[in-house]
């Protein structure tokens, strides 16, 4: 008996989060150490996800969702308080940490009227630009907010997930908003380059950018073709002047969520 | 997250009610559930699986936690998992789920019990065995090859 099929039966105890002290200290050993039993795993866990997809039922009550995004919109008025203490990126690390920002600002402008007056009187008295700022905002803010927006998350083709991008793409605007982080530096002279790939031909040219000192990086809305349906959204290396054409290799590509 | 909630709500919401039966606790389950996913959507992996396979296997480890009263052990970074069908759309999810009902009709009772015991009860193997009377290992077993069972019968 190999030392895997020891593991076996535990293994699947495993999966369905079913051992509990000594036995699962040994198991996380293990595995730390075992690329083969890692696999099993996963595909044990995938096992038990078609289980779960038996389960029938009614679905949840309506009041259900309204909890949830009251929620959601709480959080994110909360995360708003952190975000200009450092230097750190404005979005975070995390995708929808990510847009936590713009969307904060975006839900203060929309749900908020007191605050947004304020804040608008404000900006207003230094700049005298108000609406221009706040018809920007609505602009760059749209493609997350708006709920027909085509969500799409790009993370890395190799192994370690550390590098991601997140898409908000409204197709019937031609408008996109893309937010990466942790991506690695580049050599001089070099870009990563977004790409549309759109459902009929190819790849369509959607910004260039380079990352910061963090790694992060946007783009907000690129020059695109009106109207088109993107399949998915993709990341190369390119010169800094950027391609008509992808070159190989595709580093991060995403499918809509 | 809207846009999420309306296409897994229903699978996440059946899941937490077949292991906990009651649908204030489903509920709160739920909402645990996208609200883990908002706080944290690095979590899932998306070039491994769908997030709905994803989604429901973090939903039922949440419900079983929730059943049996206990602090979540696993964090939903550490749940990665393989999962051969497309279970992207309702379509494919709808077809997969008759297909599962069917191998599980097809198991022996003693296995499918053991099973449905550790999976939708969140009984470990020695209460399932104590409960049954069958030895530690045949229990084990059981679980393992029923889990087995339903690959193969999407590999087919």
């Amino acid at each position: 008996m190999s030392e895997h099929e020891q593991f076996a039966d535990d293994l699947a105890l495993y999966a369905l989060d079913g051992l509990r002290g000594e036995d699962r200290a040994r198991m996380d050993a293990h595995l730390a150490t075992c690329a083969a039993c890692r696999l099993e795993l996963e595909q044990l866990r995938g096992d038990t996800a078609l289980l779960a997809l038996s389960a029938a039922g009614p679905r949840p009550p309506q009041r259900a969702r309204q909890r949830l995004l009251d929620a959601v919109a709480r959080e994110a008025r909360v995360a708003r308080v952190p975000q200009t203490s450092t230097r750190a990126p404005w979005w975070g690390w995390l995708g929808w940490a990510a847009t936590a920002a713009v969307v904060v600002f975006a839900l203060s402008l929309w749900r908020e009227n007191t605050a947004l007056q304020q804040s608008l009187a404000s900006m207003s008295s230094r700049a005298g630009e108000s609406r221009r700022e706040l018809e920007e905002l609505r602009r760059v803010a749209a493609p997350i907010l708006d709920p027909e927006a085509q969500r799409v998350t790009l993370v890395s083709t190799k192994a370690a997930p550390q590098p991601q991008g997140k898409a908000f793409y409204l197709r019937n605007r031609s408008s996109l908003v893309f937010l990466a982080n942790n991506m690695p530096a580049l050599p001089p002279r070099k870009a990563y380059e977004l790409w549309l790939i759109p459902v009929n031909g190819a790849p369509i040219p959607a910004g260039v950018f380079k990352p910061d000192a963090h790694g992060s990086a946007s783009v907000v809305n690129p020059l695109l073709p009106a109207a088109v349906e993107a399949k998915a959204f993709a990341i190369t290396v390119e010169d800094e002047t950027g391609a008509t054409a992808p070159t190989m290799p595709i580093l991060m590509m995403g499918a809509g969520e | 997250m809207a846009q999420l909630y309306d296409r897994y709500s229903s699978i996440v919401y059946a899941v937490a009610l077949r292991v906990l039966g009651d649908t204030g606790a489903a509920e709160d389950v739920l909402q645990e559930v996208f609200l883990q996913l908002w706080r944290k959507p690095s979590a899932f992996d998306a070039a491994r699986g769908s997030l709905g396979s994803w989604l429901a296997v973090i939903t039922r480890n949440r419900a079983i936690d929730f059943l049996r009263k206990r602090r979540p052990e696993t964090d939903i970074d550490d749940v990665v998992l393989s999962v051969a069908p497309d279970l992207a759309g309702d379509a494919e999810r709808a077809r997969a789920a008759e297909k599962v009902r069917g191998v599980i009709g097809t198991m022996a009772p003693a296995q499918r019990s053991a099973l449905e015991m550790a999976y939708w009860e969140g009984m470990s193997h020695s209460e399932i065995a104590d409960k049954t009377g069958e030895p530690l290992g045949t229990v084990k077993t059981r679980i393992r090859s029923g889990l087995i069972a339903l690959r193969k019968a999407f590999q087919g």
